[in-house]
């Protein structure tokens, strides 16, 4: 097993390395260079400006030279220094992480609970009113645009109801500390994390009914009824173990995707994690910082792929690690 | 007679219980919207609107200017000018410290000039006639100008020409000086916390020069980054001021509806942002002059400011905004005609060309405007093609000369040679920086007017200079002005006198008060 995590990470590398000089080459093709970004935004520029900025940026060095030096910063775990933020990137990315990780899990954890609590209830009665509804309201959530809902749950919960807060991360100027401080962040949690849940929740229940219900038709399901299980015993621990290995997949590829997927909630909600980093590096042309965040991004996925993998075998003790 | 004195009583009555309702209280914090969230505070380095937005509580210039462009004592409280118009002297406050306790001297005032000269590209412009400065004294610094240049005594605002601390920043890297996080300036409120992406916090500087001021405690700057989202957080009570530009036009008459809101759109004279199609004189039909005299005419101005601005506009008439120095109306005009624009169209050939129409990538308001304009093009026969960029593409697109039509709006600062010309006379044709003259306008005589208008002296000679320019240049058209624009700055109504001068909130919450 220990071979195969080393094996593993070493080819993560090599894939990171590839990743940075893809994105490296991928951003330099967009228009605009982050001199010219905030030359725009100064209202008035003139050449000497433009240039000193290029000069402090780096940016006046043939492309190979910048692709050198930046290969070397990673090697170096150095992320570089944000053009725009005036700050090194690791800085910024590090500030932010906890915020999105906060968010992210809460999401993934809400919508992975109830994703499968639902699919398994929809698998459960299929057929009936209860599995018409659960599987309307997934398609619904599934298929609706999530700055939509992330308004409409504003609209109704922050403006009508005045129930929650719509935007940030606590209230900024209460200082609550403790109990309290956790209290207010939880508030400020609740809409962006359950916005950002459902659309994960509906995918789940929708694959958790599907897989349970191809399960339900094996042999080994027929003899556990035969040999006299309980129903709840021959769902637990037959249908909904062995239906859960597609779900423990989807839920691997979307774990790595959530840091770089909270880009729309965080913007709408203003809650200030990495994804709106990234958003407002890409819109800024500030290429250290986004780069920055992908790499981070990366590294996630490349890392819940292999804990993915690490998982399959715990739940299904017949896959066998290929050396 | 009894009437009369009944009357004057009444009166007296009156102006004595407004004089007590406007009485300022002090205390309080105001939550004030911030976007995008600026890159840095030290606004020597920074010359960005939001970094002006926040640090112009922190840092002070010289002067300040009323609504009509007068200036008005700052750090400097008299000045004077030669007979040549080539000396000016100013005198400063005492008793005016920095941040840190540190006296605010001439010396900061010397320093400052040879700072932005390196970091500022507007000052270094505006500074361009600026032969030496000299500080007799502690509290008194002598400008010597190489030539007249009429709007000298315009230059002083905190945004244009800001006081930088000498003591912190002499001898260092200015962009990597850590004071740069912790900015230390003379103004009324002093940094005290910024947390990236969410919040700004500003607190009263206890030592303040002048004394009362400031009333507010704190102030909270708020980075909410989707328009919609900060026009909920006004709408719930979360924030009270939306400065000039915060939502979208289309959700200023449903906020101002709401119970307790003010609007202003004053505190935008010194900037007066002009809106304008640049229109590519180098090639394609735009190349023509009676197609862009078409374009004037084809384009329902009046829709656009009703529909799109909410009535927040004024139809431009030319190169300068009514608000500012030597404008006037008295230039060839062109209203909504789309049988003229038609005729013209014939007149100069077009042939049905393509024609590439560039929109401001600053969200739906422009975006729908482009539209408008658009179906006004094609109503009168004009191929539009609309190209869709975000921003550091069409800064790209613009300064690249690689479009046809393409929006935009600039900041006049007051007068035409800082803010106007800048935009048509040739020596500002250059390629790769789109604040200059992008659409290739070139004509010698209009170069000569802006030249001798900056250094004509006394200011009725400039009067003369600037006036033809306007003419020359509505007949010529080299873009088609659309609109003067206000940025209307939204509050709750218990937020008083926060727009006091020419720059509004730019300036500061020195003066602002909270009726609780």
């Amino acid at each position: 097993m220990l071979s195969f995590i080393a094996q593993r990470l070493a080819k993560a590398v090599v894939v990171l390395l590839a990743i940075v000089v893809f994105n490296f080459m991928l951003i330099r093709m967009a228009p605009g260079d982050p001199a010219m970004v905030m030359a725009g935004e100064a209202g008035a520029s003139d050449q000497i400006f433009v240039t000193q900025l290029r000069e402090k940026f780096g940016l006046d060095q043939p492309l190979p030279v910048q692709l050198y030096r930046y290969v070397k910063g990673i090697v170096t775990l150095d992320l570089g220094f944000s053009f725009r933020q005036q700050m090194p990137v690791a800085k910024l990315i590090a500030d932010r992480l906890p915020a999105t990780l906060l968010l992210t899990v809460t999401a993934f954890v809400i919508s992975l609970l109830l994703g499968v609590l639902f699919g398994t209830l929809a698998a459960r009665f299929a057929g009936t009113w209860a599995d018409t509804a659960i599987t309307i309201l997934a398609l619904i959530f599934y298929a609706t645009p999530l700055f939509w809902v992330a308004l409409m749950a504003i609209l109704l919960f922050s403006v009508a109801m005045d129930w929650l807060p719509s935007f940030g991360y606590e209230t900024v100027g209460a200082n609550y500390t403790g109990f309290a401080h956790v209290l207010d962040v939880g508030a400020h949690l609740i809409l962006p994390a359950t916005t950002m849940g459902l659309f994960f929740m509906a995918t789940y229940a929708r694959m958790t009914r599907a897989s349970m219900l191809e399960v339900k038709r094996h042999d080994f399901v027929k003899t556990a009824r035969a040999k006299g299980l309980r129903d709840a015993v021959i769902q637990r621990r037959h249908v909904l173990r062995n239906a859960l290995l597609p779900v423990v997949t989807l839920a691997g590829l979307q774990a790595g995707t959530l840091v770089g997927g909270a880009v729309l909630t965080e913007t709408v909600f203003a809650w200030p994690g990495i994804g709106r980093l990234m958003y407002e590096a890409l819109l800024q042309r500030d290429y250290n910082l986004l780069l920055g965040v992908f790499v981070v991004c990366s590294a996630m996925v490349l890392a819940f792929n292999l804990i993915t993998d690490l998982i399959y075998r715990a739940v299904d003790p017949r896959i066998e690690f290929a050396s | 007679m009894l009437k009369r004195v009944l009357l004057s009583l009444l009166v007296a009555s009156a102006l004595s219980t407004a004089a007590f309702a406007e009485e300022p209280k002090s205390g309080g914090v105001i939550n004030a919207v911030i976007q995008p969230e600026p890159p840095g505070l030290m606004v020597g380095l920074v010359q960005n609107g939001p970094t002006q937005m926040v640090a112009g509580n922190i840092y002070e210039g010289l002067l300040r200017y009323s609504p009509k462009l007068e200036p008005l004592p700052g750090l400097a409280e008299s000045w004077s000018v030669s007979e040549d118009g080539k000396i000016y002297t100013f005198k400063l406050r005492k008793g005016v410290t920095w941040h840190d306790d540190k006296p605010f001297t001439s010396a900061d005032v010397a320093f400052s000039i040879e700072f932005l000269k390196q970091t500022h590209p507007r000052a270094r412009g505006n500074l361009a006639q600026l032969d030496k400065v000299e500080t007799p004294d502690d509290y008194t610094v002598v400008f010597t100008l190489k030539q007249p240049f009429g709007p000298f005594l315009g230059i002083f605002e905190v945004g244009s020409l800001p006081m930088i601390p000498k003591h912190i920043y002499e001898g260092t890297d200015y962009k990597t000086n850590p004071a740069n996080n912790t900015p230390v300036g003379t103004g009324p409120f002093m940094f005290k916390e910024w947390q990236k992406g969410s919040f700004i916090r500003l607190v009263k500087n206890p030592n303040y020069y002048i004394k009362g001021l400031p009333h507010l405690d704190e102030i909270y700057w708020h980075v909410i980054p989707d328009a919609a989202a900060r026009a909920v957080a006004f709408e719930t009570g979360k924030v009270d001021v939306l400065p000039g530009g915060s939502v979208e036009n289309f959700d200023v008459p449903r906020l101002t509806k709401l119970k307790n809101v003010c609007v202003t759109g004053a505190g935008w004279e010194f900037f007066s942002p002009h809106s304008w199609l640049w229109l590519n004189n180098r090639q394609g039909p735009t190349a023509n002059k009676k197609f862009r005299q078409a374009l004037m005419y084809a384009i329902d101005r009046n829709f656009a400011k009703d529909v799109i601005w909410n009535g927040l506009a004024k139809v431009a008439t030319g190169p300068s905004a009514s608000t500012i120095k030597y404008y006037t109306d008295k230039v060839t005009t062109y209203d909504y005609d789309p049988a003229k624009a038609k005729a013209l169209l014939k007149e100069a050939g077009y042939k049905g060309e393509k024609v590439r129409l560039l929109p401001l990538p600053y969200g739906e308001t422009w975006q729908r405007w482009a539209e408008a304009v658009k179906q006004n093009l094609q109503d009168v026969g004009i191929n539009v093609e609309m190209i869709a960029t975000d921003v550091p593409g069409w800064n790209q697109k613009v300064s690249d000369w690689d479009y046809d039509i393409a929006f935009t709006y600039l900041y006049q600062y007051g007068d035409p040679a800082l803010g106007v010309g800048r935009n048509y006379i040739s020596s500002q044709i250059s390629k790769g920086s789109p604040f200059n003259n992008v659409e290739g306008y070139s004509n010698a005589e209009i170069d000569q007017l802006f030249a001798d208008g900056a250094t004509a002296f006394p200011d009725s000679k400039r009067e003369d200079i600037y006036l033809k320019a306007q003419k020359i240049l509505t007949d010529d058209v080299p873009v088609a002005w659309q609109l003067e624009l206000q940025f209307p700055t939204i509050t709750r109504c218990n937020v008083k006198n926060l727009v006091t001068t020419a720059i509004g909130v730019n300036d500061g919450f020195r003066d602002a008060w909270l009726d609780k």
